[in-house]
């Protein structure tokens, strides 16, 4: 085999979200002589993002002074805000949490967003490669990252190579940059290889599943916010809804799950199919259709969880690294800030260190530190939750304490080990009907035809000892309906219907074994999200 | 020789197409937009051509408006030699491209125009034809396998009764099938090569093609949704359910 094709660049950044594209952007105002490339798995800019999403604009005044006369596509001025307390059949109004006062921000689409930041980034020079998964991490002799790999085409399902087969090159940085959101396949071999999560607890995840909804004229508020908690999740369950009122008679809205839930028979994906029905939210989306939909992990460990985010020849920013801040529900400005001062640090000089302690020593860190323990507050129940984060906020974090975080893994019980919780459901209605339907507008599209991009490294635990410990919650817990216990004349058996997946990445989170890991699939392929 | 090819963006076929509310059209802002996948095929034959040796060059041609250079320049990453961009704001009907075609065959001369047999936004299947015969030279529709040699393309074309092997003396156009062959991948390094590739700009005003539409679209509208189905207990309550309706 010939020697494999390789290009050189300064800075490689993988991942073109919000601190992808921020960074990009930022290091080349700063130095524009430095080359930098940002490789997307996604086919287009934007495709494979989702978020609410209210955003704060001060990150982007200072990114892009002027953006608001230039705005992105989905941009609506924050208006009232809603807070509610749901019960199956009612709702209470609550006043505000502090972090919840959106005034002065916007929601906008983050994947219209993004496809908005990729041409200003083109413009200053950045080389921007929608379509190429960064598949592997490469090193240099000292051991030191390198650069990344992408992902080969054409191969087939059993590892064979079809006629268009093309090796993936590589790319070599003197820093990587990884901003590969939530669980990054790539991170997740660097914070094992370098160790980076020795000194931190480990990262707490939540899943988002969101849907955007074009309803009959006349029914939205443009720029309304409404969030809320209380059912459908049970006391014990981290799980809150979003609804917000977009311009052009679209409603985007979802349902945020904590993945540290400790059911087995819990499915996220029912849990917001069933919020979608309370009397509140119902009545606006009757009639009307739904755009896009889809899914998608966010790491909501904050600042215990965060791990050290440089390592020799390479950093970490935005929600890769975990800083969402989870009782705002916001991570978009972390990103840009994360963003922006990394190509700060570079633009010094181009070298990693010295990056940990300066995220460290920056607001993007003062602010996930006063906001610590609010959520693990809630492990200890909802109402627990309430009081302690009420405390926290009164106190601004100022209690002389930091509640641990634990992995979501390992979090399930098992069958029968605790009482199953009521789960006070009503019969659906509005579309979709199941998951299948549902990932049908993520509009997910893989080759059939290529290798397996979840790797499940023992079935075998899948048909005993999954079965009987904890039937099978990668059933459940997928919102795309990937992983089936099927039955046949080989006997029972996991199928994995890898062509569904909408690379949320909760699978590789929450599995209890630990045997799941999701790699990227070919280039281009996954969810083609339209504005989520 | 020269091979001229269409090279037309549509809406992606993963895309879920959504009618725009007040029926004027359907919704392309902030949707992922491609090459057309028949065209895609075209510019693979056409490469292929030229890496046999019965090309010298490979010509990609876009109608559309200013933003096509980026999709050209995807053209150019595949492999096409140069690429020729014919702006206009307005969609372009079928008869207007093959005029335009005429008007770019005349001034590049081409030995062969491929182009696919159809876009798959209108799924017109007309260019094709329409240029073969206002330039007045021979089609190839449907192909399945294009063989050039000695001034001839032999094309097998894909036909209702099965396959049908065909002679066209060249210059002609051919339009291709889905079954021609398998679009190569692009690889990065040929992506930063095409960003030097020359791309030739002209206002489809200055070509003097009329383009005083023969079709005017009214309304799109999207298909009628199927009621809800009805669950019924047995065969008795089916067979009245079906009598209710009158339909036994």
């Amino acid at each position: 085999m010939s020697e494999r094709e390789t290009m050189e660049y300064d800075v490689v950044v993988v991942g073109a979200g919000p601190a992808g594209l921020s960074f990009a952007i930022r290091l080349k105002q700063l130095k524009p002589e430095v080359s930098v490339c940002v490789i997307e798995k996604a086919s287009t800019i934007g495709a494979q993002i989702l978020s609410g999403a209210v955003i704060e604009p001060q990150p982007l005044d200072a990114l892009l002074p002027g953006w608001r006369d230039n705005p992105p596509p989905i941009c609506v001025p924050a208006g009232p805000d809603e807070f509610y307390l749901f019960s199956k059949s009612g709702a209470r109004k609550l006043p505000l949490p502090p972090g919840m006062h959106n005034h002065g921000n916007f929601i906008v689409s983050l994947g219209a967003m993004c496809a908005w930041l990729a041409p200003q980034a083109e413009a200053l020079g950045v080389d921007v490669f929608p379509g190429f998964a960064a598949a592997d991490n490469i090193y240099n002799e000292d051991g030191s990252v390198a650069g990344v790999r992408i992902g080969d085409m054409g191969v087939a399902k059993d590892g064979t190579h079809k006629p268009g087969y093309t090796e993936g090159i590589d790319i070599k940085a003197k820093v990587t940059v990884l901003a590969e959101g939530a669980r990054g396949s790539l991170t997740k071999q660097l914070v094992k290889r370098f160790k980076l999560d020795q000194h931190s607890d480990p990262q707490g995840y939540s899943i988002g599943i969101k849907e955007l909804w074009q309803v009959p004229a006349g029914r939205v508020t443009p720029g309304k916010i409404v969030h809320s908690f209380g059912w459908p999740a049970d006391t014990r369950t981290y799980g809150g809804g979003f609804l917000y009122h977009l311009d052009g008679d679209r409603i985007a809205l979802g349902y945020v799950s904590g993945l540290d839930y400790s059911d087995p028979n819990y499915q996220p994906w029912e849990a917001f199919q069933q919020w979608k029905h309370h009397p509140l939210i119902k009545p606006l989306l009757e009639d009307g259709s739904i755009l896009s939909a889809g899914a998608r992990a966010m790491a909501t460990g904050g600042y215990q969880s965060l791990p050290k985010v440089e390592m020799p020849g390479a950093l970490l920013i935005g929600d890769t690294a975990g800083l969402l801040n989870v009782p705002k529900i916001k991570g978009t400005h972390q990103a840009i800030k994360s963003g922006m001062l990394a190509a700060e640090h570079l633009a010094e000089k181009l070298d990693a260190r010295g990056f940990d302690a300066r995220l460290r020593g920056s607001e993007v860190m003062a602010e996930l530190k006063k906001v610590r323990n609010v959520k693990p507050g809630f492990k200890k129940g909802l109402w627990f939750g309430i009081f302690n984060a009420a405390w926290e906020t009164a106190t601004a974090g100022l209690s002389p304490w930091t509640l641990k975080n634990k992995a979501d893994w390992s979090s399930l019980h098992k069958l029968g080990a605790q009482e199953q919780p009521k789960r006070d459901y009503v019969q659906r209605t509005l579309p979709p009907r199941d998951r299948l339907a549902g990932v049908y507008f993520a509009a997910t599209e893989h080759d059939e035809d290529q290798p397996i991009h979840l790797h499940v490294a023992d079935t075998n635990i899948c048909i005993d000892q999954c079965t009987t410990e904890y039937g099978n919650p990668c059933t459940r817990f997928c919102p795309a309906n990937v992983y089936e216990m099927v039955e046949d004349e080989g006997g029972r058996r996991l199928q994995v219907n890898a062509a569904n997946c909408v690379h949320c990445k909760t699978c590789d989170i929450k599995d209890p074994y630990e045997i799941i890991t999701w790699v990227t699939p070919e280039g281009g392929s996954g969810p083609n999200y339209q504005n989520l | 020789m020269k091979i001229l090819v269409g090279y037309k963006r549509v809406v992606d076929y993963n895309v879920r197409i959504q009618v725009k509310p007040d029926g004027s059209g359907v919704v392309t802002d902030g949707v992922k937009l491609s090459a057309n996948p028949f065209d895609d095929i075209a510019l693979e034959e056409a490469l292929r051509l030229r890496e046999k040796g019965v090309a010298e060059e490979v010509i990609v041609v876009g109608i559309g408006p200013a933003d096509l250079t980026a999709h050209l320049r995807n053209g150019l990453a595949m492999g096409a030699n140069r690429a020729i961009h014919v702006v206009t704001g307005d969609a372009v009907q079928p008869l207007t491209a093959a005029r335009v075609f005429l008007k770019l065959i005349e001034k590049e001369q081409p030995g062969l125009v491929i182009l696919g047999k159809q876009a798959i936004d209108d799924d017109a299947n007309q260019t094709g034809q329409m240029l073969a015969a206002l330039w007045d030279r021979p089609q190839a529709t449907f192909a399945s396998k294009v063989e050039i040699a000695d001034g001839k393309a032999t094309v097998t074309r894909e036909v209702d009764a099965g396959l049908e092997v065909i002679e066209a003396e060249l210059p002609a156009v051919i339009t291709t099938d889905l079954r021609l062959n398998e679009p190569r991948f692009i690889k990065l390094p040929d992506i930063m090569k095409a960003k030097s590739k020359p791309i030739d700009t002209i206002e489809l005003g200055s070509l003097g093609v009329e383009a005083n539409d023969q079709l005017k679209t009214t309304h799109y509208a999207a298909p009628a949704k199927r009621s809800k189905g009805v669950m019924v207990k047995d065969a008795a309550e089916l067979v009245a359910a079906l009598r209710q309706k009158g339909l036994l």
